[in-house]
């Protein structure tokens, strides 16, 4: 495999950057509230800003090679090295990890969850980010895992100490469910690592050897690591995690889950289960196939019975990883480019869509649909930015959302031409319902709460007072906050700040999708071709 | 019958003695004298003096270690082979005296003011690690059993130390009676085997097997197993375990779950794979059902705990079916030299991870007086430092990347799957759901201490000593070094060749 390592320097920084800000923070007593938060805003830029230096220096022409290839010794004793690359296929990825948690640092400049002490919360979040983007930059097996199990305790304690009233359970279920799926991820590595000789956990050579692997052993193998990912992504059936995970995260939790670390799974079947295990993955493909339609189905519907705003959001999650999901199973280079797209564009999207509900959350202190009504009177502007990102989420042509699902239901169509083409083609038409229902949903929702007249308990204050809408930033943050009326204000500068770059990447993608298609679609064809060769 | 006697006497020759390997035992054996001396004549106001002079002696055994070490790979052999200074022996000498400074550590406060016998524990303590020392040498059924006597008849005074606690005297009278039944069983196989195979030495014992088993000789393999079985804890031999740990005064049930046990793990494999290693056909199934079973019921009962001391109690049980899981398909395809450098990495990372989880709770219960796990209410709130030491060692004993066990997690996986039939899988499988289990309850405690709020609200800070805060060092260190780099331990135990190592 061809590599290029110029630059090399720049992926270990730029992946374990934020832990120098964790040092920092070690060593500063925790009452420095603010301090906390300058250092992890900085941190976190500093750590954007190489990810912005990296997509400089990254060569468009050559992206389906990996490159600032590092390969060191590491463990030489169980064969595993040091070995990162970045390819178009992980680059959208890596740097959409950086940048959301630049932008959820900022975030929590004035939206610390009431648990407090930014100190841990912020320590916490780096550490997530290390392990997020150290995943997508791995090439080497183990060392995969490591970056992998790295977010799990930080994420743990996310949503355990800051989170909703449920938050112990919730986060226990996560710990347990993705422990579960790594335990027995871990197992089908080792297995696929002797099944090949036992020469390297290098993914170059186990891509290449992996192949030739006889082809049950291949689908015993794809089912162990398609328990671990599929945890991760979530898949139906495993996906009952979620609703909880998201629901009591706080706010920031729920957005680098649904944004960065659902892709672990996702990620982790284009980049290791699928070329790794070629006959393997064309066994298992229907099975994933008709899971990813049930969940399109089953969370569009969950989505239908929510009274919980959060909650819904976290279903439609579910509903929108199988889309993706959907685009992996067809084996074929335009179901893996919409699945990648469909990752990016639900984790901004999605994103997007849990910042609005957490600031809702702020200033109604409930999330429960019925008692919302009238945003679009009461906060004209943030009313806006829901029905963006809702409209963005049902897959309106123009938005990053469309490019997504709308490929992905049409590779279904016709699928790798080993897969049963009638079976696909009924899940393209029940996929493509889906994407009816998710409208229904969408609309739904926003219809119950954006429009109508704010609900006699939250409208006190007739919000066309201009003093009121121009609260200043600190009286919000050191609100009483038993006194609605006056939490209820529209997007601040701070929320403005931290959403406008999602907003933009949303509308961006949208108009000109081919932005990223360019940069993956010589990694995903060579993969594709790599994956066509294995199979008989 | 006496004329024989003197007749083989005077064919007698003083065996060669290489001073330099012997060393650290002389340097300890030395030390305990001193202790004991020095004790017998200082005032009483000057007793807190031994335990740093018991630490010189740990470190000063230590020395000659690093020596060996450094001169290098050649393996110093005495007495005919039976006693044997190798890489392998060397790193896990370093390991028991290393514990056994950690443990000096974290006795020092406790028996200061508890005022108990300072001197007298001290010189047990010494003596404990002097026989784990031998133990990591011996080569013979005899310096074997002497070395496993050596360390357990200390630690089973070690257990009863507060003398006016019930609940220790218990500990202590159980640990007492099931290690000497176990000894006894122990004692009862080796007879058989030196009865059959006409040899105390064990690479002779080695030789002397073959596939085809006497009766008497599958009962005397069995007999080893179980004998060993009581000393690590396996399950159904680790009834002891519990009752133990939760009496004894809590630097000793740390001692006793690292020290004692990776001792037993040592004596274990020194037997199968020097002695043992042809009786595959007996011993393979029976490891097999030993690490599920241990692995397994130790996990289950350690997710209803409430006591902190038990609870790790009982998920040293179950760590300990890892250790044994690799042991389970030791003759299984090339997984031999896998399955020792398993074991030996795994006795070496958890020993930190699992020693510092028990200097937290020495820190935090001097402070709470209690060791319920709700006691750890709310630690990360008023103790950050401590709740995070002990986040740090939970989480690697859960074995979370990039943490200690991690690395000897799986390299114990691998190992299993390295053999490679369908019982290892199984086995392999089982390991997996295991580790899950094993998180639900570590979390319990993470959930308590970050989650949770303090109990009564009492926030007052918690003064752990000096020597503590040394010993938290140490492990932590321990525990996050090995985990980045395991490279560093994973070649000590990297022993081409066993066999010849192991004078076989």
């Amino acid at each position: 495999m061809e590599v290029l390592t110029n630059d090399n320097w720049i992926l270990t920084v730029g992946t374990f950057l934020p832990l120098v800000g964790v040092l920092v923070m070690l060593f500063i007593p925790a009452v420095e509230e603010t301090l906390h938060k300058q250092i992890a805003i900085v941190t976190s830029g500093a750590t954007l800003a190489v990810g912005i230096w990296t997509l400089v220096l990254f060569d468009y022409d050559q992206s389906e090679k990996l490159q600032f290839w590092v390969d060191e010794e590491w463990i030489s004793v169980i064969r595993s090295g040091y070995t990162i690359g970045l390819d178009g296929i992980s680059l959208p990825l890596y740097i959409l990890s950086m940048a959301v948690t630049f932008l959820v640092a900022i975030y929590t400049w004035d939206n610390m969850p009431d648990a407090g002490n930014p100190k841990s919360f912020l320590m916490l979040m780096m550490v997530l980010q290390v392990g997020m983007a150290g995943s997508f930059i791995a090439q080497d097996l183990i060392l995969f895992f490591v970056f992998f199990e790295v977010v799990l305790l930080p994420m743990y304690f996310m949503i355990g100490v800051w989170g909703g009233e449920q938050r112990q359970y919730a986060s226990l279920k996560f710990f347990l469910y993705t422990m579960f799926g790594s335990a027995l991820m871990l197992v089908a590595f080792l297995a696929l690592f002797f099944q090949t000789d036992a020469v390297s956990f290098g993914f170059a050579h186990l891509m290449d050897a992996g192949a030739l692997i006889d082809r049950d052993t291949q689908i015993w193998i794809f089912a162990g690591m398609f328990v671990g990912f599929a945890v991760k992504v979530p898949m139906f059936p495993f996906h009952t995690w979620l609703p909880d995970a998201h629901t009591q995260a706080p706010t920031q939790g729920s957005v680098i889950l649904a944004a960065i670390l659902l892709k672990l799974g996702t990620y982790g079947f284009v980049r290791i289960a699928i070329p790794m295990l070629p006959q393997g993955a064309e066994a298992w493909a229907p099975v994933i196939g008709v899971l990813a339609v049930i969940g399109i189905i089953y969370g569009a519907l969950g989505c239908l019975a929510q009274t919980d705003m959060k909650r819904l959001i976290a279903f439609s999650s579910v509903a929108h990883m199988g889309f993706v999901m959907l685009g992996i199973s067809t084996l074929t280079s335009l179901g893996i480019n919409a699945a990648l797209f469909g990752m990016v564009a639900h984790g901004l999207i999605t994103g997007m869509l849990f910042f609005v509900a957490g600031s809702i959350k702020h200033r109604y202190h409930t999330l429960e649909i019925k008692r919302l009504s009238g945003l679009l009177i009461q906060m004209p502007k943030m009313g806006w930015i829901l029905g963006f990102a809702a409209m963005a989420s049902l897959g309106l042509p123009g938005l990053a959302g469309f490019w997504g699902e709308f490929p992905a239901i049409l590779a279904a169509w016709n699928p790798h031409p080993a897969l049963n083409q009638d079976l696909f083609r009924t899940l393209t038409v029940i996929a493509a319902l889906g994407t009816v229902l998710a409208a229904g949903y969408l609309l739904w929702l926003y219809q119950r709460t954006a429009f109508g007249t704010p609900s006699d308990e939250f409208s006190g204050h007739d919000s066309g007072h201009g003093g009121h809408a121009a609260h200043s930033l600190s009286a919000a943050a050191n609100h009483d906050h038993d006194d609605h009326e006056s939490d209820i204000h529209d997007v601040n500068t701070i929320e403005w700040i931290a959403w406008t770059p999602f907003l933009i990447a949303i509308l961006v993608l949208g108009v000109y999708p081919q932005l990223m298609f360019e940069v993956m679609d010589p990694a995903v064809t060579q993969l594709v071709e790599r994956v066509g060769a294995g199979i008989p | 019958m006496i004329a024989s006697l003197i007749a083989q006497a005077s064919e007698w020759q003083a065996p060669e003695l290489d001073w330099h390997a012997l060393a650290p035992e002389l340097v300890l054996v030395v030390g305990i004298n001193i202790v004991l001396l020095v004790d017998l004549w200082i005032d009483q106001s000057k007793k807190w003096l031994m335990a740093s002079l018991a630490g010189f002696v740990m470190l000063g055994a230590f020395i000659p270690i690093v020596t060996l070490a450094v001169i290098g790979d050649e393996t110093r052999s005495m007495f005919g082979g039976r006693y044997v200074i190798d890489e392998y022996a060397l790193i896990l000498k370093a390991l028991f005296l290393l514990v056994g400074y950690v443990i000096v550590l974290l006795s020092q406060t406790e028996l200061e003011e508890g005022g108990y016998y300072q001197g007298e524990y001290y010189v047990l303590l010494l003596v404990s690690v002097l026989g784990m020392v031998m133990m990591a040498s011996s080569r013979d059924l005899v310096s074997v059993f002497v070395a496993l006597e050596l360390l357990s008849i200390p630690a089973y005074m070690l257990a009863a130390w507060r003398k006016r606690d019930t609940k220790s005297n218990e500990a202590g009278v159980k640990y007492y009676l099931l290690g000497v039944f176990a000894s006894g069983v122990l004692l009862y196989g080796m007879s058989y085997l030196y009865g059959t195979t006409g040899s105390t030495k064990l690479s002779d014992i080695g030789d002397a097997l073959t596939d085809d088993l006497l009766p008497m000789q599958v009962i005397a393999v069995a007999f080893v197993i179980v004998g060993f079985g009581f000393k690590v804890s396996a399950v159904p031999f680790h009834t002891w375990a519990p009752d133990t740990y939760e009496g004894a005064p809590t630097p000793v049930t740390a001692f006793l779950s690292v020290a004692s046990k990776a001792a037993g793990f040592v004596g274990l494999v020194t037997m199968l794979f020097v002695a043992m290693h042809p009786a595959d056909g007996v011993y393979e199934p029976f490891l097999w059902i030993l690490a599920a079973l241990t692995m397994t019921v130790g996990n289950v009962l350690a997710l209803r705990q409430t006591n902190i001391v038990r609870l790790l109690a009982y998920s040293s049980v179950s760590q300990g079916g890892f250790i044994l899981m690799p042991l389970a398909v030791m003759a299984s395809g090339d997984a031999a030299e896998s399955a020792l450098k398993s074991v030996v990495i795994y006795l070496l990372i958890y020993a930190f991870s699992n020693l510092g989880a028990f200097a937290v709770i020495i820190a935090v219960s001097r402070k709470t007086r209690s060791g319920e796990i709700t006691s750890f209410g709310g630690l990360m709130s008023y103790a950050p430092g401590l709740g995070l030491l002990m986040t740090i060692f939970l989480a690697s004993l859960t074995g979370i990347p990039p943490l200690g066990i991690w690395i000897a997690k799986l390299q114990a996986f691998k190992t299993v799957l390295d053999a490679g039939d369908g019982a290892a899988y199984a086995l392999a499988i089982i390991a997996a759901v295991n580790t899950v289990i094993s998180a639900a309850y570590y979390m319990k405690v993470l959930r308590e201490m970050w989650m949770k709020p303090v109990p009564d609200g009492d926030t007052t800070p918690i003064s752990a000593p000096q020597p503590v805060w040394v010993a938290l060092g140490i492990c932590a260190a321990g525990t996050i070094v090995l985990g980045l780099v395991p490279g560093l331990v994973l070649r000590f135990a990297d022993l081409q060749d066993l066999t010849s190592a192991f004078g076989r």
